[in-house]
């Protein structure tokens, strides 16, 4: 076996926000197929290193590769990388003057250039994954937020990506919502996606993380897999952390 | 999403009443001004067939060409303000100082000013017919005004929306007209509306043109006649219908687009 070219690799990245580093020497590889979760406290930069991913958030300085594709590289097109990106956001971020199906079809008929009829089946599908068949004529505002999350993943998974970028995808959502939010995850995740998430849910980590990773004030303190990383941590500050939430 | 679903509201410049979608009963604000300016109109040539019918036979060519100049110079603009507005929110700074002038020199000379300067004093250069020169100075005075008001519904769009668009592999420009210039214009709707308004109202200062605008035709009518009470009491009945008019359409079109999102 040769070595596997990671799909994911962030070399030494750091975001300054003004005089505020968000990120300070940020780096690390994810491979094909892998499921990481990213957590941390409020203000570690584990957003802004997610975001960084699809430049989103540009980086002040440092490298980010998808596969051989040079995502901060000052040539590279960034809407090429960023269709086989997804990501899923806190807030939904759902189109609100479009139906669920519409939401789904925007990307792939707008970007791709995918014939109507084609995008409408493809769309109709990724409902009926994400459990939402009867859903597909309701306007985003007609939908309850762990639905409205469904259908953005479905959104997102329409362009064919090779990574998802989730951004606490289950944080605004009510208690009794998350489970069918983490569901549609997992079984992504089941189905060999490469996801990085940014979450507390430890459920989910301990369901289908392949490894976790702690940061804090902007640097990455701890990774391991989700077994010795919640139960035998190293580093006194992930311990101190994951006494807070735990 | 309630923050995106909520109702903005975005500063109302003056204009006719709108008639307030909760406001159903028989004897609303809206019915009994309109209403009661139609009977009037109707009434009156009745009553006193003498000055009335002789002033309502004369005048139609005015309100025509009234609103020639006021959808005319309505078109030009929203298309002046829809540029402007993406302009004053356009990341290359040029642009952007260019929209913000635009926009402060515009607002601070009154239209009457506009349009003495752009058919007399520009006139000496390039002499244009005079409803070509009325339509130019209405469009630019209040393309300055519609810009301010995209700009701030632009504005409005939550800053995900962008996020998610570009997030898909769209373009800023693909992300602008597919996902934030629809909900732009849903709610930009009403103060757009004003501005119609407004704009129908302000037409009447081209009759000082001599485009021979319904103001005019009154002014023609009455400084023949003598009869300034009667022709200036059908002129102004005449404004008002037309606006209440303009303004119920404006209404039932916000109804349609609200209805849409829930439906």
């Amino acid at each position: 076996m040769g070595e596997q070219l990671p799909r994911v690799r962030v070399v030494d990245a750091y975001k300054d926000f003004g005089s505020v580093q968000a990120l300070r020497g940020v780096s690390f590889e994810i491979l094909a197929g892998e499921v990481v979760l990213v957590i941390g406290p409020s203000g570690s930069g584990k957003s802004t290193m997610l975001r960084a991913v699809n430049r989103l958030e540009p980086l002040t300085s440092g490298d980010i590769w998808i596969d051989e594709d040079h995502v901060t590289g000052p040539d590279t097109d960034i809407r090429k990388i960023r269709e086989e990106v997804g990501m899923v956001f806190q807030s939904f971020n759902l189109f609100p003057h479009l139906t669920a199906c519409r939401n789904i079809m925007l990307g792939p008929m707008t970007v791709k250039g995918t014939p109507k009829e084609q995008a409408e089946r493809e769309a109709r599908a990724l409902l009926k994954r994400v459990g939402l068949s009867d859903k597909e004529h309701s306007y985003p505002g007609k939908l309850s937020g762990g639905q409205q999350q469904r259908v953005a993943i479905a959104r997102a998974l329409a362009m064919g990506p090779k990574v998802m970028l989730f951004d606490e995808p289950t944080s605004a959502l009510d208690p009794e919502m998350i489970k069918e939010v983490l569901d549609v995850m997992l079984d992504l995740a089941r189905d060999g996606m490469t996801m990085v998430v940014v979450s507390h849910e430890m459920g989910f980590a301990k369901a289908a993380a392949d490894r976790v990773v702690f940061m804090d004030e902007g640097e990455i303190v701890e990774i391991g897999p989700p077994i010795q990383f919640f139960e035998s941590p190293v580093q006194d500050r992930t311990k101190r952390f994951l006494e807070h939430i735990l | 999403m309630a923050e995106v679903n909520e109702k903005r509201s975005i500063g109302v410049s003056d204009g006719a009443l709108i008639p307030d979608r909760a406001e159903k009963t028989l004897f609303s604000a809206w019915r009994i001004s309109f209403f009661g300016a139609l009977i009037l109109l109707g009434a009156l040539p009745l009553i006193s067939p003498d000055p009335f019918w002789e002033i309502i036979k004369f005048i139609p060519d005015g309100i025509l060409r009234t609103f020639q100049v006021t959808v005319l110079s309505i078109i030009f603009a929203l298309i002046i303000g829809l540029f402007t507005g993406l302009g004053r929110i356009s990341r290359s700074p040029v642009i952007n100082r260019i929209a913000t002038i635009y926009v402060e020199v515009v607002r601070g000379i009154p239209l009457l000013v506009q349009l003495f300067y752009i058919y007399f004093a520009l006139g000496q250069f390039v002499r244009v017919p005079r409803l070509v020169a009325a339509v130019i100075a209405m469009s630019f005075c209040y393309g300055a005004y519609m810009g301010e008001i995209f700009r701030a519904g632009l504005q409005s769009i939550p800053k995900g929306q962008m996020e998610a668009a570009l997030a898909l592999g769209l373009s800023r420009g693909q992300a602008i007209r597919k996902v934030i210039l629809p909900q732009t214009f849903r709610i930009i709707l009403p103060p757009v509306g004003n501005e119609f308004i407004a704009l129908l109202k302000d037409s009447s200062l081209v009759s000082i043109l001599a485009v021979s605008d319904l103001l005019r035709r009154g002014r023609e009518y009455a400084s023949r006649t003598f009869e300034y009470f009667e022709t200036y009491t059908i002129v102004a009945l005449v404004y008002l219908v037309l606006t209440l008019f303009l303004s119920k359409l404006v209404a039932k079109m916000e109804e349609r687009l609200t209805r849409q999102d829930r439906s």
